[in-house]
């Protein structure tokens, strides 16, 4: 056993035992940030403050929701929503953050994209990053089942049929994942366990994977300049605090993280008091019922990109093509063959690649909401195209791309 | 300032792509329907079968049958429109009157599919026009016409042969108008307009009352009267679904489901919205839909007085929260710059 003295203080009591001191430099002190960095870094802490907020909300609702199909959405809309004090807070404060940390998590990847940070050394950051993304999609799709609305019911079943893939006809797969024919009881249950059990666990083993990957790369800046923290902590442990290249996580980045972080806030609750309606669709306020498939069916915002790929082939095509869709951006420091890890406005063609990415997703966001119909399935499908099209020539364009001296 | 422009183009493309997902699709999903001021003047009915009409030549469809729709509607709105030019007389309306007790009465039993409503409120509740299209004929004024081609008649039909003179129609109405017009509450406007069809779970209504309160045995935990009003309850709603085709659905949280549009619009006339759908009209008058709506409200949103009262404090707070967010950081970036 290890040798321990009688402690001087409770600090100097943990200390022994913990080594509090150690952590703290570790953890905060002299984890080294680099200087030059915008508001778009704070993004992290956005989410995690966001995914914080999720939790909380989360466990309240878990108080007073009921997992059956006849008593889920009235303990959701009457119970909590009416009866419950302050339920209603919760519940809004929940359904704006699972549609919010969506946007910000889209500004977080293309934040990376746009700077490089997924390449040298970063790629892990990258992976473990969109891992966190596939499980938060499954995070939300889970809890769109809970409230049991005409919304979770037939997005539950259009969503599950996918799994018969097409042609190749696995209802028996379909079957084992609804644990029925069709969505019941069996598939509230699995989908409830899923939303607050096994998917938040996965999330924050992820999270602590995301930050572990983080550690030795470093977070990327502005210039994509390679930056010699060694060197430059020296400095700025030596008070050359103005000409280190280097702050520290705490408290340099985190004032200015808690800033971002206190605006950000502030367009959240102002979101969950005057305009939530955009995170709740209406639909899923009439109850579920098996025998009236509503006019329209879509997922949730996050979603219709996704969702706009697989609609406009034929069924098996579709597929393949959504299934290009989920995997392609893990792929992204594989197939990006640039020596250069730098922001995209240095790169020249990668640049526009980028923008026409951005722009090509928010087309084929809007066209997977509206009624596939005359022009709109037209613009759906060239879009969907284009996608595809982007990722095919990402590795070509980017293999031309010139080395960038400083 | 780089930040700022980032910040500017990160809100750019935000808002964009929340107009297309929200605004945008939205009014492309739905069409769009005209909102005519709780007026009760029989275009949106003619312009009904207008549209079928042309329709049915694009389809090179008979139009005969809706030809002659067509003159019959506008002759029964444009007798509407006359006999509301005519001055009742209240004191007559009276007797006549007592004719609509013999079937609206405190108490009143399902007939024909569906318990006529408590007129109590009638005068303020319904629009005077409306009030008069209904007495001349209950199933041109609700816009459900189609329902009785044949032989069938509407459950309030017999009132076209009992009060048949244009100034009869008058008195009646302006009975209402002037003695059925009391102050109402939004329970009473709900109940007496909706609640004859519709249940509200929330607000514990169903379609014969609301749900008493009752004792069960303490020995045995069965509770009759409990039982017995269930069992009413499903009475009046098989009643209602053979009456209507379905069951009208439960309004508990429309508020959520629908938007304010649509519910002034469908309350307005329903065929705009579901076209062919059984609900009948109700004629409400602007004053009496916003107490409808309050009672929905009331059900479907009953936080929003404490939403409204908690949404600036938080976002006080949360500016106070910011300036010390930024006073730390302007303390702690002044030796780093
Ligand atoms: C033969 C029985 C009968 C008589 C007589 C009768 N009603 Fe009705 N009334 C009904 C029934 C049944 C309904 C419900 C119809 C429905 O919901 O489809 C009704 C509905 C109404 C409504 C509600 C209309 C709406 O749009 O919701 C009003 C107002 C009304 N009656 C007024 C009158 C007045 C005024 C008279 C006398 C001039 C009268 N009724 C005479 C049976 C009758
Ligand atoms: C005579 C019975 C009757 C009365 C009175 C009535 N309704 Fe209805 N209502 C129906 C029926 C039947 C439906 C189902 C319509 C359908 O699905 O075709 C319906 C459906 C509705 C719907 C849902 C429409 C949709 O999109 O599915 C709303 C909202 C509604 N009614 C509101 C009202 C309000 C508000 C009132 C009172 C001002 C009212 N109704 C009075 C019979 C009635
Ligand atoms: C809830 C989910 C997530 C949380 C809590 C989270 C948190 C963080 C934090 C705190 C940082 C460091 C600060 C910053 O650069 O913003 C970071 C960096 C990063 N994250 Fe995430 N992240 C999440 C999801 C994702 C996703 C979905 C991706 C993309 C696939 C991703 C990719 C990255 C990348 C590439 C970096 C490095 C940025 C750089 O080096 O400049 N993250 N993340």
């Amino acid at each position: 056993m290890a040798h321990f003295e009688k402690a001087t203080s409770l600090h100097d009591w943990l200390n022994q035992r913990l080594a509090i001191d150690t952590l703290r430099r570790v953890l905060a002190t002299e984890y080294w940030i680099p200087k030059n960095i915008n508001f778009l870094w704070a993004m992290g802490m956005v989410l995690a403050i966001t995914f914080g907020m999720l939790l909380i909300s989360g466990i309240f609702l878990l108080m007073y929701y009921q997992p059956n199909v006849d008593l889920a959405f009235d303990s959701v809309n009457y119970t909590i929503m009416k009866e419950v004090e302050f339920g209603w807070l919760w519940r809004h404060v929940h359904g704006v953050a699972a549609s919010v940390v969506f946007l910000i998590i889209y500004i977080h990847m293309f934040t990376g994209i746009y700077y490089g940070s997924y390449k040298k050394g970063r790629e892990l950051i990258w992976i473990s990053g969109m891992l966190l993304f596939v499980t938060f999609s499954a995070e939300a799709f889970s809890g769109y089942m809970l409230p049991w609305g005409q919304m979770s019911y037939w997005a539950g079943m259009v969503i599950t049929n996918l799994f018969s893939l097409g042609d190749l006809h696995l209802n028996g797969l379909v079957e084992w994942i609804r644990g029925d024919y069709v969505p019941g009881q069996a598939f509230l249950n699995r989908f409830f366990m899923l939303h607050v059990l096994l998917l938040p666990l996965v999330i924050i083993a992820l999270i602590g994977l995301h930050f572990g990957t983080l550690r030795i790369p470093h977070v990327n800046n502005q210039e994509g300049e390679e930056i010699d923290f060694d060197e430059e902590a020296a400095k700025y442990k030596a008070g050359k605090k103005k000409e280190a290249k280097v702050i520290a996580f705490a408290n340099d980045f985190l004032a200015k993280d808690m800033f971002v972080v206190s605006i950000f806030l502030i367009f959240f609750f102002y979101l969950v008091f005057y305009h939530y309606e955009f995170a709740m669709d209406p639909v899923n306020f009439d109850p579920a019922d098996p025998l009236k498939t509503p006019e329209h069916i879509y997922p949730e915002w996050y979603f219709l990109w996704s969702y706009e790929i697989l609609r406009p082939f034929s069924t098996n095509v579709g597929l393949i093509a959504f299934g290009f869709a989920q995997v392609i951006f893990f792929l992204l420091p594989f197939l990006d063959r640039s020596p250069n890890a730098k922001p995209a406005h240095k790169r020249g063609l990668f640049f526009y690649w980028f923008w026409a990415l951005v722009i090509d997703m928010i087309v084929l966001t809007a066209m997977g909401k509206l009624p596939p119909e005359g022009i709109f399935s037209t613009i759906g499908l060239y879009a969907a195209l284009t996608f595809i099209g982007l990722w095919i020539i990402l590795p070509i364009i980017t293999k031309m791309e010139k080395e960038v001296k400083e | 300032m780089r930040e700022l422009k980032i910040l500017a183009i990160v809100v750019t493309f935000t808002l964009i792509t929340y107009y297309l997902v929200e605004p945008f699709a939205h009014s492309q999903m739905h069409k769009h329907v005209e909102f005519r001021n709780f007026q009760y003047d029989g275009k949106s009915d003619i312009e009904e079968v207008e549209h079928k009409i042309k329709v049915a030549k694009a389809n090179n469809e008979p139009t005969k049958e809706l030809e002659k729709k067509l003159e019959e509607k506008k002759k029964f709105w444009s007798e509407v429109d006359k006999i509301s030019k005519i001055k009742g007389d209240p004191v007559a309306g009276e007797g006549t009157y007592a004719m609509c007790q013999g079937c609206h009465f405190d108490g009143a039993t399902n007939m024909g599919g569906v318990t006529p409503p408590s007129l109590e409120h009638a005068g303020a509740l319904y629009d005077k026009k409306y009030l008069i299209a209904l007495v001349k004929d209950p199933a041109m004024a609700m816009n459900v016409d189609h329902k009785y081609k044949d032989d069938s008649m509407h459950p309030m039909g017999a009132i076209m042969s009992m009060v048949s003179s244009d100034q009869d129609i008058a008195n009646v109405v302006a009975y209402l108008k002037e003695k059925k017009a009391g102050k109402m509450d939004a329970t009473e406007a709900f109940v007496e307009a909706c609640g004859r069809c519709h249940a509200d779970r929330y607000m514990k209504w169903t379609q014969v009352g609301f749900v008493p309160k009752t004792k069960e045995n303490i020995k045995t935990g069965q509770d009759i009267e409990a039982l017995k009003f269930k069992q009413k309850v499903a009475e009046e709603q098989n009643a209602l679904a053979d009456y209507l085709g379905k069951l009208p659905p439960d309004l508990s949280i429309i508020v959520r489901a629908r938007s304010e549009h649509f519910l002034k619009t469908f309350v307005e006339d329903p065929q705009t919205q579901l076209p062919g759908t059984a609900m009948p009209r109700v004629g409400l008058t602007k004053e009496s839909y916003e107490k409808v709506n309050e009672f929905l409200e009331d059900s479907g949103d009953a936080k929003r007085h404490e939403r409204a009262e908690l949404g600036p404090i938080v976002l006080v707070y949360l500016l106070i929260f910011a300036l010390f967010a930024y006073l730390w950081k302007r303390e702690v970036w002044r030796d780093l710059h």
